[in-house]
């Protein structure tokens, strides 16, 4: 996946991290740890996924931390065979920035659930994608608390029944995309679990993208939300449901291509009847774009009933990064005064008693 | 007037001159008025003068509170002397008042005799009502205790400045510099350098500095040719340890001492904060100097600023965040977090009095329950507390000693006193510094011989894990906040490991090497012994010294490590047979102590927001030493 040239300088989220020639296989990236989650869990395959995936980063292994928060999917980082820190309830995002600052040479992953990212770490998450600061945060959305035994999320559907919620949530949900987009983060895309290619593909683009890369990832919990994704699974409805999104082709889908995205007022985005519509009416897709109401018009499309689900790479801009910037400042000041400890006690007024 | 040169201005000293040991002068007024600007330019005289100085500025918490209001009123005192002093001072000799709310809020601290500048101006009918007089205090005879010096400084400074075009309004706000003039003439102090810091203040704006150079010298020939002063004052130099000195805050040693911290250990320093009163101005300093390696992140919150920290000493940085109370409270989870993780960490907490917002500009020593146990589970953390604002600068060094050799969170209880209190400072020669650089992993270290690296292996004498950086090949490794096996750092359960882990942790803060406290017991035949820990040195210090004076004997301690205690305390403890314990809190660390030694410690205490004054402690402790004489054998 090549960077895309915004006239800046096209620096790739790994420039800085060494690489190996030989980056191993899936297995090298497997810990000796018994991985616990329950039976048919889709943070296996999403785990696999990764563990097929990282080799071809090509970059060494002692290189790359996955930082994590509280809750199931947050067990991730003990099956990895890499650095790894399972943190704070929420707070991997605001962790993971004191590393990523300090350390260009690593490759930091990011890996929270819909509860630990928009819930209690809500606010570590929105400032760390306003910052952009170099990371891929791997949100796994299942929407509902599974560590805890089956709470709502703050992404549950509104009159969902749960333990905390016998007579139904009345909790608005949360549509992670928009919320990312709304806080101007630079990287956004969406995969599901069962998806392993479309998974690998936003990995990819999002490991190679400097700057926050959100990824999004439906995440079946087949104890306590069961097939809360199915119908992006089913056969029959899958296609009509799914808008994958390719950069530079229209955004069309369905079975035959019979559901086209095209503009409506207000700037928005909406389905319509491809046959219904002039070809040059319906829109072509370029996560470029450097205004976020693009990207948030598409992500508007899912009403969460998963009528239309894009998925993919929403959007992919760059902007100058949180760390990169902070670097900069420490080694522009190191380079303008050596740093002289003593000067700096003694300071400008000082007087002697002999 | 010309004041294009900078010549000092010159006393043909018709006055009288008296000699005397130590001043105490409170400059109050408006918060709008420049107090605390004008204190510390007095302040900087009575450096370059060569006197020994502490001060205690004093402001509400409101940027801009009600002018003219009692709670509008910000005042700052400056103890002088020609020998080491240890407070600020507990009563102003010399009031100097702004206004009637600053009058009205500071007369009462005024002993009888003491002297009081007024600016008349401002005794206006409507500004005394506003405070509530009922008369006119500088015309009727509440004042007749003291010796009242009435200066309408408004007027006069508008005068001064008629030549340069300014208008009324900002003629008058140099009333300040006019007020600084006339205590400079008052008490011979060299004025060179307020004339060269106001050009340079103002480089920008020649008029404006102009205007406060002509009012500064208004207010020294006021002193000069009118014959309101019959008397000025000298107070000599202080005869301090010979060396180079300067001028220091709490708050600004503490930057120091984390900058040097980083030289020290060699580690890049990454220093998480929220913005904080009265802890700002650390994060503040720290950000001039990123030369320094220094990375400051001003987060989205206090949580983050210590996540943030934590996570760069995950990758090898020396991690630090700075806060107050309400922050701690904030940032305990990620404390914890570190407990468990074991990885260093310097949590400065410049306390204020609580609870919950409590008085953001004021102190209090409240937190050290926070600090200690104000955490989930068994928790132990490391407490440094600092004695003086000079002492912040070594507290820092020693902070970051412990975090490092030991790989723990360690709490840097500072408070509002020393924050902004100033004194003069020894400068360090860095050569003299410790060493404070660590060893990382390199090696494979398993026990079992299986190649892997296990993060909870331990140091035979520290008890420290080794501390292997992201990026060294071979030693990938998963920590986290859930129980370690130990020695492999696996996730355990096992109810044996807990117990076994949770105790290792608790051996290992106990079992961190402090220099023993030393007993200044000077006559060596004292029963009763004044104890303190934190910014109570002064007035605690000071207090020991009149008490000496009076001939009664008293030894004192002071506590700089309180977790771990140093190893001689319970014998130093049990060898009195009183212990008075000063805390500006309701008796945190004599709750400690009793708990610990089993010594009924006679717990002093004071929440007033303002220090100890060295008289109330120096009759308390009388009281003691008096009626324990005849109680031999209380213990
Ligand atoms: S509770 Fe749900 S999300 Fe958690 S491990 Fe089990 S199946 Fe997976």
């Amino acid at each position: 996946m090549t960077a895309i040239d915004l006239g800046l300088p096209a620096l790739g989220g790994l420039d800085d991290v060494p690489t190996t020639e030989e980056p191993g296989k899936a297995k090298d990236y497997k810990s000796d740890q018994e991985v616990r989650w329950c039976p048919g869990c889709g943070d296996y395959i999403v785990l696999n996924t990764v563990q097929s995936f990282l080799p071809s980063l090509g970059l060494k292994r002692e290189n790359i931390v996955f930082v994590s928060g509280i809750g199931c999917s947050s067990r991730f980082p003990y099956y990895m065979n890499t650095y790894g820190m399972h943190s704070i309830h929420g707070r991997a995002p605001a962790i993971a920035t004191g590393l990523a600052t300090s350390r260009p040479d690593l490759s930091v992953w990011v890996v929270t659930g819909d509860g630990d990212a928009l819930s209690i770490g809500g606010n570590h998450l929105i400032h760390t994608l306003r910052r952009n600061v170099n990371l891929t945060i791997l949100l796994f959305n299942n929407r509902i608390y599974g560590l805890t035994k089956g709470q709502y999320s703050p992404t549950s559907d509104q009159g969902m029944v749960t333990k905390s919620t016998p007579m139904g949530s009345v909790d608005t949900p949360f549509n992670p995309i928009s919320l990312a987009l709304g806080a101007e983060a630079t990287f956004v895309g969406r995969a599901l679990d069962s998806d392993k290619k479309g998974l690998s593909e936003v990995l990819g683009a999002a490991a190679a993208h400097r700057g926050s890369a959100l990824v999004e990832i439906y995440q079946n919990c087949p104890i306590f939300n069961d097939g809360a994704f199915d119908v992006l699974k089913d056969k029959d409805e899958a296609a009509s449901r799914l808008i994958p999104l390719r950069s530079g082709e229209p955004v069309t889908f369905g079975p035959q291509g019979e559901y086209a995205v095209v503009r409506s007022g207000f700037g928005g985005l909406e389905v319509a009847a491809t046959s219904e519509v002039a070809t040059a009416d319906i829109v072509t897709h370029d996560p470029t774009i450097d205004d976020p109401a693009y990207a948030f018009a598409l992500s508007r499309l899912d009403d969460q009933t998963l009528t239309h689900t894009p998925t993919g790479i929403f959007r992919q801009v760059q902007r100058p990064t949180y760390d990169d910037a902070a670097r900069e400042q420490v080694s522009k000041a190191r380079h303008d005064k050596p740093a002289d400890l003593q000067a700096v006690l003694t300071g400008n007024d000082t007087w002697t008693v002999s | 007037m010309t004041t294009d040169d900078s010549t000092a201005l010159r006393a043909s000293r018709s006055t009288e001159v008296t000699r005397l040991e130590r001043v105490v002068v409170r400059f109050a007024g408006d918060s709008g008025d420049g107090m605390q600007l004008t204190g510390d330019r007095f302040t900087s005289e009575a450096a370059a003068f060569g006197n020994d100085l502490a001060t205690l500025p004093n402001f509400p918490a409101e940027i801009r509170a009600p002018q003219g209001t009692l709670p509008g009123v910000s005042s700052f005192q400056l103890h002088f002397a020609d020998y080491d002093i240890l407070t600020p001072g507990d009563r102003p000799d010399v009031l100097v008042a702004m206004n009637p709310a600053a009058l009205k809020s500071n007369i009462g601290d005024v002993p009888r005799g003491g002297t009081v500048i007024v600016n008349t101006d401002e005794f206006t009918s409507r500004n005394l009502t506003k405070v509530g007089y009922e008369s006119d205090p500088l015309s009727d005879e509440s004042l007749e205790p003291y010796t009242v010096h009435h200066v309408a400084m408004s007027t006069l400074t508008k005068g001064a400045l008629e030549s340069t075009g300014l208008g009324k309004k900002d003629a008058e706000r140099a009333k300040n510099m006019f007020a600084l003039g006339l205590l400079s003439w008052m008490y011979h102090r060299p004025t060179e350098g307020t004339e060269r810091f106001l050009r340079e203040k103002f480089a920008g704006k020649p008029v404006l500095a102009e205007a406060n150079v002509l009012a500064f010298r208004a207010g020294w020939n006021y002193g000069e040719t009118t014959e309101s002063f019959a008397t000025t004052y000298e107070v000599a130099p202080a005869s301090l340890p010979s060396g180079t000195y300067r001028q220091i805050t709490g708050n600004l040693a503490l930057a120091y001492g984390i900058l040097a911290a980083g030289q020290q250990s060699e580690l890049p320093v990454m220093f998480g904060s929220y913005p904080i009163t009265p802890a700002s101005d650390v994060l503040h300093e720290i950000s001039k100097h990123k030369n320094f390696g220094v990375t400051t992140f001003q987060a989205e919150d206090e949580i983050a600023s210590i996540g943030a920290a934590l996570g760069a000493s995950y990758g090898g940085a020396l991690g630090v965040t700075s806060t107050s109370g309400p922050g701690v409270a904030l940032k305990s989870e990620t404390v914890g977090f570190g407990v468990m993780t074991e990885l260093p960490l310097i949590v400065i907490d410049v306390q204020r009095g609580g609870p919950s917002t409590g008085l953001p500009t004021k102190t209090e020593q409240a937190d050290l329950l926070q600090a200690m146990h104000g955490r989930n589970g068994e928790s132990p953390v490391p407490i440094v507390a600092p004695a003086s604002p000079g002492d912040c600068f070594d507290a820092a060094l020693e902070a970051a000693r412990i975090a490092l050799t030991y790989r723990t969170p360690v709490f840097l209880l500072s408070d509002g006193a020393i924050a902004n209190g100033s004194e003069p400072w020894l400068i360090p020669n860095v050569e003299t510094l410790p060493d404070l650089r660590v060893n990382f992993a390199t090696e494979p270290n398993a026990t079992d011989g299986s190649g892997e690296f296990w993060p909870y292996v331990r140091d035979t004498e520290t008890l420290a894990r080794e501390w292997a950086l992201p990026g060294t090949p071979d030693l990938q490794h998963r920590i986290g906040g859930l129980e370690k096996q130990d020695g492999a750092g696996n996730i355990s359960y096992d109810p044996d490991n807990h117990e076994r882990m949770v105790r290792l942790r608790q051996a290992k803060i106990d079992g961190i090497t402090v220099p023993e406290a030393t007993v200044d017991d000077p006559t060596g035949d004292a029963s009763v012994l004044a104890l303190g820990w934190g910014s109570t040195y002064g007035p605690i210090g000071a207090a020991c010294r009149r008490v000496r004076a009076a001939g009664l004997p008293i030894a004192q301690v002071h506590l700089r490590h309180l977790n771990p205690l140093p190893a001689n305390l319970g014998e130093i403890l049990a060898a009195y047979d009183r212990v008075v314990l000063p805390e500006m809190n309701l008796g945190q660390l004599a709750q400690l102590l009793r708990a610990r030694y089993l010594v009924d410690i006679i717990s002093h205490t004071k929440v007033a927001g303002q220090p100890f004054k060295a008289e109330e402690l120096a009759d308390t402790f009388t009281d003691i030493i008096t009626s324990s004489n005849g109680k031999e054998g209380h213990l």
